[in-house]
């Protein structure tokens, strides 16, 4: 019997199409091993019914001949940040606990059209704010990785895409979405030793995703190879009238377009992201996926992006002051949690609602986003952060001058044990050091697994590309994945 | 224009006025939404997922609403910028969902231009004076608490949420309440004119914040108050009259002008306090990063202009042209309203002189009598027309019109069939003309005598008797001509 847990997005779309099984068998199986993976955490709401739903609705066109969508058949994990239409949407926050939206995401909407099933709404750091899923108000999720020095560690899947990288690492599920306004994407794949990428920001609509920060919020899929990346993209991206900032471009068929032959592209390596004291086993990889492209055919060019080391304080600024305000309808008048102490007026229960509903690291973003927007501040701080951020879009837009992608590693270093860092925010901010300078140019970034470091972890490989050109980064990551050889998997403990 | 001043103990005060008009434009859905702008609704049957302002809900131009402000600017000959960017203003209220208003504080999307003004409109000798705009914005309304639903708690109807205003600001170059009403009542005529706003202040479709501030004449500027949301032209000028002077009785009392955010109570016809600069908010204006920013094409903007309406300045220089009065041109002009009545006037056909001495005299008068506006008018254009059609060619004279006119009033019957009916013709018929003059000048003997020997006031005396005795119907000229004659 087929264990459907190791098939992939095409394997599943393929054997459904032509009949090797049925989707509902896929579903049920998922469902199975969703429900017994309790200890990772990695869903906050499991819906197996909606998983088996649609793929018995696949089962049933494909039995009546009728054509099949991108993804039928495929039940998928949902971040809880995506909007579900009868489904409890709570973004890992207290404030949204018991939340039930009367809408759908535009994203989750394609992708249940191209006929993918939802298994469940998987956790994240609290509005997506964390980089290790310890922010979460439903407890943080578990990487099913574990070091290899016998011990039993508890580690950091990423985040804020944390539920989503843990669950496809886990077999759990082929695939999930992610939300990426920092990173989120990329560094949970690169924790866990999956693919993920972060489109072209305008790529998916972020109609119907809970906001963190308008201007860098970008969905993408998250999978365990690079093709199944390519077909999720394809059905969840699309032009949206109701997002203002949805590119209106046709959807390129990225899994059509798949070619490892990089003959004629030039790789940027850029020497700013190369820090002092850069972890030994990234610095290998680094080196392997530069070996791995040229053996593809690419040419290697060393690259400067000068204002690199700006790019994190920028997005500290820009990030936290988009959100204080992106944050301010949670106030207990319309939805969500209210709490209204006894005689309380209106200011009361604000600050009593949001006081109890906001955890620890979302209070603490509305504070320097509210501080970095106040009267006297504006111009040394958001002023000044936006125009780094001229500096480093144009930063890319001179190497491509030289270059058509660049590969950097995707974190400083592999996961780390959970509560390692959430004593010290700056040095959880750090981990977004290489992440961050793509999504403050809106660019596409993909990470794909490099290899494992000295302790047994995965490490991963970040390819940058020119805007909405999503087909070579893909590409680039496709003659990775077939060089690295990258087949280590998190034992099944739980 | 006017040398307003207030006399205070210490001498002459100068006063300084600057007004912020809040215009709702007029458009079918809210600025960001397609929500419904429609007025006195169930509360919150007007709300959208984006007015409610749910989690993952995004905002979306309305480009007719971008359409109306732009033609409003090009109204004040006002720069349009073709590239303009919402910000945020962020604050806390129960009637404000996503937490910050959709506004324009860096790059409105309309900047300088100006409106001049008449004291009085309807004296073509009055001075006029040119009051600048500093620039016009497009922003979100609020919704509205209701505080009279519960005994312990407010409620929150959206309707309103999300509507899209302009704010017109203008230059502090007005000096006086009168000066000030003028130019929100030229305002209101402009957005009028251009459809922009309906001008409704009863309903909130157009409100003014008041900046006033006091200085010795030609000194340097006095601390401004602003007294929020005025919402008619008589309390705007009352509230600056009021606060004026409570500013001069302050300063002159040794105190000093607060900065500060004001009320105009109009029952009390008092300005008070709301709230003072140092609670004023810190706002933490950004630009929305939901939104991309707004440029327009050469396209839109020909369109824009292309679609703008003849406005009253220009409409009034034609009307004298036309040969009308500067009176009647700038009464005729002063509502878009009224320029429009005339003009259907005239495109059916009725002379311009004739249109709008009967208009101005006739149809407003009657209107009065009858507390109606032009609007809920009982007779039409093309009904008018009709009836003075018929002293234009003669078949009636101007005084049996005014019976024709009152008739129409009360049965709404058409001018023609009334004059059918009632047997209100005009006579030419000059041998029963003659008779009844002979008739008169017999009974008469002693006039006809005094006004062979010189009174020609006389003449009218036997015109007004002869029309009588034609009950009205004779027609004036030939009545003239054979009077002259047989008077001699």
């Amino acid at each position: 019997m087929t264990d459907f847990s190791r098939l992939g997005v095409a394997a599943i779309r393929d054997g459904v199409a032509n009949g090797e099984f049925k989707a509902v068998e896929v579903a049920e199986a998922l469902n199975t091993r969703v429900a017994a993976a309790k200890a990772l955490n990695a869903f906050i709401v499991e819906t197996p019914e909606m998983a088996v739903a649609a793929a018995q609705a696949v089962d049933a066109d494909r039995a009546a001949g009728k054509p099949l969508g991108k993804m039928a058949g495929v039940p998928i994990g949902m971040k809880d940040l995506f909007c579900t239409e009868g489904v409890q949407t709570t973004a890992a926050s207290h404030m949204l606990e018991g939340f039930v939206p009367t809408y759908e995401s535009t994203v989750s909407a394609n992708l249940w059209k191209a006929g993918a099933g939802m298994l469940g709404k998987l956790n994240l750091d609290q509005f997506a704010m964390g980089s290790s899923n310890e922010t979460s108000y439903f407890g943080n999720v578990i990487s099913p990785w574990r070091r290899n020095d016998g011990g039993n560690a508890a580690l950091a899947p990423g985040g804020s895409s944390g539920g989503s990288s843990s669950a496809i690492a886990a077999r759990l599920c082929p695939a999930a979405t992610g939300t990426d306004t920092g990173g989120s994407i990329r560094q949970p794949a690169a924790f866990v030793g999956i693919s993920g990428i972060k489109p072209t920001y305008g790529r998916c609509s972020r109609w119907g995703i809970v906001a963190f920060a308008s201007s860098l919020d970008q969905a993408g899929p998250m999978a365990r190879d690079v093709r199944d990346c390519a077909i999720m993209l394809e059905a969840m991206a699309g032009f949206d009238p109701k997002d203002p900032t949805s590119l209106d471009l046709p959807v390129p068929a990225w899994e059509a377009g798949l070619n490892s032959d990089l003959k004629g592209k030039r790789i940027g390596i850029p020497r700013e992201y190369r820090l002092d004291g850069i972890d030994e086993d990234i610095a290998k990889m680094w080196d392997n996926g530069i070996a791995w492209l040229k053996d593809a055919g690419a040419e290697i060019v060393d690259i400067s992006l000068p204002h690199t080391k700006y790019a994190l304080p920028a997005y500290y600024i820009i990030a936290p002051a988009e959100a204080s305000s992106n944050l301010a309808r949670f106030d207990g008048v319309r939805f969500g949690l209210r709490d209204l102490p006894e005689g309380a007026g209106l200011q009361d229960m604000y600050a009593a609602t949001r006081a109890a509903g906001f955890g620890e690291e979302v209070r603490r973003r509305i504070m320097i986003g509210t501080y970095v927007l106040s009267a006297g501040f504006y111009d040394a701080y958001y002023t000044q952060a936006q125009k780094v951020r001229a500096l480093i879009a144009r930063d890319f837009e001179n190497a491509w001058a030289s270059c058509d992608l660049i590969l950097a590693p995707t974190t400083p270093s592999a996961a780390f044990g959970l509560g390692e860092k959430n004593a010290d925010p700056l040095s959880m901010y750090l981990n977004d050091v290489f992440a961050v300078p793509a999504s403050l140019a809106g660019l596409p970034a993909m990470s794909v697994p490099g290899g494992l470091d000295k302790q047994g972890l995965p490490l991963g490989l970040q390819i940058i590309g020119k805007a909405l050109d999503e087909q070579a980064v893909l590409n680039a990551g496709l003659a990775i994945e077939e060089r690295s050889g990258f087949t280590a998997e998190a034992g099944e403990w739980w | 224009m006017s040398e307003y001043r207030i006399q205070g103990n210490t001498g002459e005060w100068e006063v300084v006025i600057g007004l912020e008009v809040h215009a709702q434009i007029t458009s079918e859905s809210k600025l960001f939404s397609g929500s419904s702008t429609g007025f006195g609704a169930e509360p919150n049957s007007h709300v959208s997922l984006v007015d409610a302002a749910m989690p993952g809900m995004l905002p979306v131009p309305n480009r007719e609403c971008l359409r109306q402000a732009v033609r409003t600017g090009m109204a004040i000959n006002a720069q349009i910028n073709r590239w303009s960017r919402f910000d945020r203003k962020n604050y806390f209220y129960a009637d404000l969902p996503q937490g910050y208003q959709i506004s324009q504080l860096y790059h409105p999307i309309v900047g300088e231009g100006e409106i001049e003004v008449t004291l009085n409109e309807k004296d073509p000798d009055s001075p006029t004076k040119k009051i600048g705009i500093e620039r016009i914005h497009v922003e979100q309304d609020a919704g509205k608490l209701m505080h009279d639903q519960h005994p312990t708690m407010s409620f929150v109807d959206l309707n309103r949420s999300g509507v899209a205003l302009m704010e017109i600001v203008s230059r502090p170059d007005i000096g006086s309440p009168q000066e000030a009403g003028a130019y929100l009542k030229k305002l209101r005529s402009i957005l009028r004119y251009v459809g922009s706003c309906d001008g409704n202040m009863e309903q909130g479709s157009m409100r003014a914040d008041v900046n006033v501030s006091v200085r010795k004449p030609g000194g340097e500027l006095g601390t401004r108050t602003e007294t929020k949301n005025v919402n008619s032209i008589r309390f705007m000028m009352q509230a600056i009259e009021y606060e004026a002077q409570r500013q001069v009785d302050l300063i002159e009392s040794g105190g000093a002008v607060v900065q500060e955010t004001r009320l105009f109570d109009p029952n009390k016809m008092e300005t008070r306090s709301m709230r003072s600069k140092e609670d004023a908010h810190d706002y933490r204006y950004f630009p929305d990063p939901d939104l991309l920013p707004v440029e327009l094409d050469d396209a839109f903007l020909e369109e824009c202009r292309a679609s703008l309406p003849e406005l009253p300045d220009a409409k009034r220089t034609r009307y004298e042209a036309l040969g009308l009065t500067a009176y009647n041109a700038a009464v005729l002009t002063a509502e878009a309203e009224t320029a429009f009545w005339f003009e259907d006037l005239l495109a059916e056909g009725v002379d311009a002189k004739q249109a709008s001495n009967w208009l101005m005299s006739e149809l407003f008068g009657a209107l009065n009598k009858l507390g109606k506006t032009l609007d809920e008018s009982p007779v039409n254009p093309k009904q008018a027309a009709e009836l003075l059609g018929l002293v234009a060619d003669g078949t009636i004279s101007g005084s049996i019109a005014k019976q024709v006119f009152e008739i129409m009033l009360e049965t709404k019957q058409g001018a023609s069939a009334i004059v059918e009916e009632k047997g209100l013709k005009q006579t030419n018929d000059t041998g029963a003309i003659e008779a009844e003059i002979a008739k008169i000048m017999a009974a008469n003997e002693d006039k006809v005598t005094e006004y062979r020997s010189g009174k020609d006031k006389l003449f009218g005396f036997f015109v007004g008797q002869t029309m009588k005795a034609m009950q009205g119907k004779a027609n004036p000229g030939v009545v003239n001509q054979l009077l002259k004659a047989k008077l001699g």
